[in-house]
């Protein structure tokens, strides 16, 4: 893999948060590169900067330092709007327990997020098609209190992906979730990251589910590492 | 309106609530402002329905007693006369007195009435539906309100006035309401007016003075033209009000129809933050939500005119409901003795008021949506 095919490029990036006393470096001279198709998992405990990593990647936050490149556009320097727009266009997210709206149904939630993005689904890629990959099909009317944890991260993946973003973002996504399920659900991911062609970050204090993904990273106190031995 | 259509199903719960009560302040508005339109005619509808511009009355009469107190004489309408821009003027009396009427069949009821004394050949004398208009010489001749009419009142009855006893008699009747501090207008050619305000009854002497005396000079100016009231008050040492000024001199006018306004305001005051207040819990429970329709790149300008329709959409039904109700309730109280009536203008005025504060409300509440950092979205439900 060269530099130049990454579809994300984290390089030497710092982010310090709070004030005075209290602030906290989160992220501590992260370097990254994801291809395209390729499912990198971020391991670390909790504290250890592991949303921050996926805020600045999403371009919910800029660094203090380094910078963030997406299809070469630099979102460390990029305006709020630009960044609402990366979000729009660039960014699907997977969040803890799938994050859900509650008003709406599993295919509204995937049609909502068209809109937003300002998006007509291609022909290969409808509402209706991606419920039916991640298996959701037989509950495209329910609403998210009608649907369990596990069905409701498959919305939540389907949701990320019904915009074809080109980087996807997964916080803890198998927080909520017992063991059979959460390794469905990271299997479920890798097979998407590999169809879809995203570059995916999934950052997980689970051991347990990281046998499906590419690449795993361990984070500790805000640094980006190779993983050591014992896990 | 992608997801406030969908939410207001969802919610439909929390929203028919404060549907509710939105409804509930457009029928009390309603009733209100039929109340108040009601309350506006028995007072003042005299004075509306006459071809008046402005009254010319004493220099020094307060407002509120104006015609009451006001005293003119013909020389100072004929002062006025004079004035650039005034087609007409003329004098007019007003009085208010107590009698009772009696009919062909013999039965007699007790009156109250506002005697409007005017020339019988000046552009002050009314139309009348039915019957004779005023003449001077018939001085005992009256028209009087259609008010008075549907309450039996005929042509041909006679109208004795308390303590004096002077006999009137009706000779015509108006089509409409003329009524002034809540009692019937009786139109008496202006000689008579002279004598029963002079209290001077039948075969009494009269001073001299008060045959050329009337309560106030009644105004009408030319088409297009702009009277000049300073300068005619200079002239004709008068205070001039406009009509629409002159009915703060109707007895209970000002009180009534500024509790009534007070009121009324308080409504809209009240509605507008009820609706701030629900929009302000409604946001503040979908915060964690909307943090993530903010991280998946939804704009707050998108989310705010999302959540502003679906605040119109629950106000113009609730309002809908609410003027509907309260129609169906006026139509009932219109009929009965209470000074009730309903007119589209003010009704509509009110529902839109309602409406646009309600709107404005949610609005406020809204903003709170640009507040929401997306990067919330992220984690637990920090
Ligand atoms: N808004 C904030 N202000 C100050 N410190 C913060 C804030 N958010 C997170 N932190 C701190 O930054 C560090 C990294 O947080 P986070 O990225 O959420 O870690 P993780 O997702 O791995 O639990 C933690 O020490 C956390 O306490
Ligand atoms: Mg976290």
């Amino acid at each position: 893999m060269t530099r130049g095919s990454a579809a994300l490029e984290l390089a030497h990036v710092t982010l310090r948060l709070g004030d005075g006393d209290a602030q906290v470096t989160a992220l501590d001279d992260v370097t990254l590169d994801v291809t395209p198709g390729e499912l990198v998992a971020v391991l670390g405990p909790s504290g250890s900067g592991k949303s921050s990593l996926l805020a600045v990647a999403g371009g919910l936050t800029r660094p203090d330092e380094g910078s963030v490149r997406v299809g070469g556009v630099d979102l460390a320097t990029a305006s709020r709007r630009e960044l609402a727009r990366y979000r729009r266009e660039q960014v699907g997210f997977v969040f803890q327990s799938g994050n859900l709206i509650p008003a709406l149904t599993a295919v509204d939630q995937l049609r909502f997020a068209l809109r937003i993005a300002g998006r007509r689904a291609d022909a290969a890629h409808t509402p209706e098609l991606l419920l039916e990959r991640v298996g959701m099909s037989a509950r495209a009317g329910h609403r998210p209190h009608q649907l369990s944890g596990g069905e409701r991260q498959r919305v939540g993946i389907a949701r990320a992906l019904v915009t074809r973003p080109s980087v996807l973002l997964v916080d803890e996504p198998t927080a909520a979730l017992d063991r059979a399920r959460s390794r469905e659900i990271v299997a479920l991911l890798a097979q998407e990251t590999h169809e879809f062609g995203v570059a995916t970050v999934m950052v997980t204090h689970d051991h347990d589910v990281i046998g499906a993904c590419d690449r795993v990273l361990e984070m500790v106190d805000g640094k980006l590492g190779q993983v050591h031995a014992h896990s | 309106m992608f997801l406030g259509a969908r939410e207001l199903l969802f919610a439909r719960g929390h929203f028919s609530l404060m549907g509710a009560v939105v409804a509930l302040i457009a029928l009390l508005v309603v009733l209100l402002s039929g109340l108040s339109t009601g309350l506006v005619n028995d007072g003042v509808s005299g004075l509306q329905r006459l071809p008046v511009t402005a009254f010319a009355f004493d220099d020094d009469t307060k407002t509120d007693s104006a015609f009451s107190r006001s005293v003119v004489s013909f020389d100072q309408v004929a002062d006025w006369a004079d004035q650039p821009g005034v087609a007409e003027a003329a004098p007019f009396g007003n009085a208010l007195v107590n009698g009772s009427a009696t009919g062909g069949d013999g039965r007699t009821v007790p009156v109250d009435l506002a005697l409007f004394g005017v020339p019988a050949g000046s552009f002050l004398a009314p139309e009348p539906v039915e019957g004779n208009r005023l003449d001077d010489g018939d001085p005992a001749g009256i028209v009087i309100s259609g008010t008075l009419a549907d309450q039996g009142v005929r042509i041909g009855d006679t109208v004795v006035l308390d303590r004096i006893g002077t006999e009137l008699t009706v000779v015509g009747t108006l089509a409409e309401q003329h009524t002034y501090g809540h009692v019937d207008v009786a139109y008496v050619p202006l000689a008579t007016w002279q004598e029963v305000h002079a209290g001077a009854g039948p075969g009494d002497p009269l001073r001299e003075e008060a045959r050329s005396e009337a309560t106030a000079v009644a105004l009408l100016a030319e088409d297009g033209a702009q009277l000049d009231p300073a300068a005619g008050d200079d002239a004709a040492g008068t205070r001039t009000l406009t009509l629409e000024e002159s009915f703060g001199a109707s007895p209970g006018y000002t009180a009534e129809t500024s509790t009534l306004n007070l009121i009324e305001g308080f409504l809209y005051v009240i509605s507008a933050l009820v609706i701030g207040a629900f929009f302000t819990v409604w946001t503040i429970n979908r915060r964690h939500e909307l943090a993530v329709i903010r991280a998946m790149g939804g704009t707050a300008g998108y989310l705010v005119r999302d959540t502003v329709a679906q605040a119109a959409v629950v106000l113009v039904l609730a309002t809908a409901v609410g003027v509907l109700a309260g129609l169906g309730l006026g139509a009932l109280l219109a009929g009965s003795s209470m000074p009730f009536a309903l007119e589209a203008a003010p009704v509509a005025t009110a529902a839109a008021l309602l409406v646009l504060l309600g709107l404005l409300g949610a609005a406020a509440a809204a903003v709170r949506i640009a507040r929401i950092d997306p990067l919330t979205a992220l984690g637990g439900q920090r």
